[in-house]
């Protein structure tokens, strides 16, 4: 299925540039997702995708549009506003769920917890 | 000329994607926990969206830019509704 929409030569040329960067920063956030050893370093992983991949494509899009219809097309700017707005929200959850059930379970793995360190005695003064 | 160079890029960035989603789909099976399933879903969710980003830029319809903002928010729901299932047990309290 190879076809493409007929866009002058620059635009074809950014929009090619942008479509592959998208793709190989995807691709090498799912790579550290498979590859990383423990699940908190994992959950940094796919971000880079969901940032900076889905912004090159979305990017690729809105200006292939815009040159199709001979005028701004800005619906992708909804697709842009919403991952940058769920992305971290939904692996804060995620995370603190994992850390939760970590600590429950007494996982050796679980990072220290620095937040709520119960106050130790006074030290000595001189 | 122009038209050709682009197909090729389009077909490999949609190769590079499926790759990517093989990727995850490999933790979404294999992953020790169900923290790892669960961000192994999330990300596929958004591999897709991205996909169907692509295939709205070949075949210059915008019909497949609905389907990409109905996928990303019923990621953001899923991933929501599975991260409150692991923390309490229940979504709906």
């Amino acid at each position: 299925m190879m076809q493409a929409p007929d866009l002058p030569f620059w635009a074809a040329l950014i929009v090619a540039l942008l479509l592959l960067a998208g793709a190989g920063l995807t691709l090498t956030g799912a790579l550290g997702l498979l590859r990383l050893k423990s699940f908190y370093q994992r959950v940094h992983a796919p971000t880079l995708g969901a940032t900076l991949g889905a912004g090159c494509i979305l990017i690729a899009s809105m200006l292939c549009f815009s040159i199709l219809e001979s005028r701004p097309v800005l619906h992708e700017v909804l697709i842009a506003l919403f991952l940058t707005v769920t992305t971290p929200v939904t692996l804060m959850l995620l995370a603190r769920a994992a850390l939760y059930r970590d600590r429950v379970a007494g996982n050796p793995e679980t990072p220290p917890d620095f937040g709520q360190q119960q106050p130790g005695p006074p030290a000595d003064r001189p | 000329m122009s038209a050709l160079f682009l197909a090729w890029a389009i077909t490999s960035a949609q190769i590079l994607l499926g790759f990517a989603m093989l990727c995850t789909l490999v933790r979404l099976i294999r992953g020790p926990r169900a923290q790892d399933r669960v961000l192994g879903l999330d990300t596929l969710y958004v591999i897709v969206m991205m996909l169907f980003l692509t295939f709205g830029i070949q075949t210059g319809r915008t019909l497949y830019f609905e389907v990409a903002l109905i996928i990303a928010m019923l990621g953001f729901a899923s991933t929501v509704a599975l991260s409150k299932f692991l923390m309490r047990g229940e979504v709906i309290e």
